[in-house]
């Protein structure tokens, strides 16, 4: 009297799968975030007053885009090939020219008493005409000076990329070459909407 | 003369090809994409086509990020919305004013140790002028949400 089990017909079980694949294709995606982290300045008080004037001349890079996306640093026209070279020559200063920042003699862990530059800023600017696409290449050569640079010496002292170094070494090359990038209080200096 | 290599004729029909593994294989797929891929959050209603940089990071913790997009509204917009570049947040297009309630609304949804971690991510069209980027910005910043980052596509080269 024992019944056969009899095999349950598995052969849809495919189209089954496929359907709740094709499901999943159509709406998840892929793509991974990439992009430039950057942290705006905090909105000033109200009673707060500019300090703008402090900073020395010497120790700011000015950056100028106009509506036409050329850029203007430091006074001359220059290609967004040539600024690079030119950020990395400002932030490390390395011939310890006179309009370039000051440098002072420092301690810094793991390097010991060193000759660096003091505070250099760069100070970027734009007008409500640039184009976001160059607006951002300019920013993203900015940064890569910068994280050349720490590259660089990282290599030299630890033999490692900046990125693969731990805390502490990270902050003594932080502080080996302190410059920051400051976006300008927007202003309408070219008359474009 | 008969070959003495050939099998007889009843013998040669082919048979089913078993096809039981079939459904594991594509299970094995399915569990590879939804592990794989994550779900479209947004349906963009903007043209988009974000700039190139060499120094994009990938971005860590999806959870903390916002999003706001920025560029010309999709050619069954246009009637309504013009060709100018629009802002959109979440599912509609918003202007500046609505910024600074946009980023209250996503702050409320995180949690209390996480809140002053939001990151916004602006994925803005290369074309599009400074202007209104510029107003965004300012809109955060009155708006404390001072982490953003310009989502980019990584490139090895400068163009």
């Amino acid at each position: 009297m024992a019944r056969k089990l009899q095999p349950i017909n598995a052969g849809s079980m495919a189209d089954i799968a496929f359907l709740l694949l094709i499901f999943f294709l159509v709406t998840t995606t892929m793509d991974v975030d990439t992009g430039l982290m950057r942290m705006l300045p905090a909105m000033p008080e109200k009673n707060q007053k500019q300090k703008e004037d402090k900073i020395k001349e010497r120790n700011v890079f000015v950056v100028l885009i106009n509506k036409n996306n050329e850029l203007l640093v430091e006074g001359r026209r220059m290609d967004i090939h040539e600024l690079r070279a030119a950020a990395k020559e400002f932030i490390a200063n390395p011939e310890n020219k006179p309009d370039l920042p000051e440098k002072v003699w420092k301690d810094i862990p793991y390097f010991g008493h060193v000759f660096v530059t003091k505070n250099p800023v760069i100070s970027l600017q734009n007008d409500r005409g640039t184009s976001y696409g160059t607006y951002l290449q300019v920013q993203n050569e900015l940064i890569a000076a910068k994280n050349e640079l720490r590259d660089e010496l990282a290599q030299s002292k630890f033999g490692k990329k900046y990125d693969e170094l731990d805390k502490d070494k990270q902050e003594a090359i932080k502080k080996y070459y302190p410059a920051v990038i400051s976006e300008a209080e927007p202003k309408n200096v070219g008359g474009g909407k | 003369m008969k070959s003495r290599f050939r099998p007889k004729e009843e013998e040669r029909t082919v048979g089913q090809i078993n096809t039981a593994s079939l459904p594991d294989i594509i299970f094995m797929l399915l569990f590879f994409f939804m592990v794989t891929t994550v779900m479209r959050e947004v349906d963009l209603m903007v043209m988009i086509k974000v700039p190139e940089a060499t120094e994009a990071k990938k971005l860590e913790k999806k959870s903390l990020v916002s999003y706001i997009y920025i560029g010309k509204p999709l050619l069954r917009y246009q009637k309504a919305f013009g060709t100018e570049p629009r802002i959109q947040l979440n599912d509609q297009f918003k202007t500046v004013k609505d910024i600074q309630d946009f980023i209250a609304q996503e702050r409320d949804q995180l949690n209390e140790a996480d809140r002053n971690k939001l990151t916004v991510s602006l994925k803005i069209d290369e074309n599009t002028k400074m202007g209104i980027v510029t107003d965004v910005k300012q809109a955060l910043r009155r708006a404390n949400a001072l982490k953003i980052n310009y989502s980019s596509v990584k490139a090895d080269k400068l163009k």
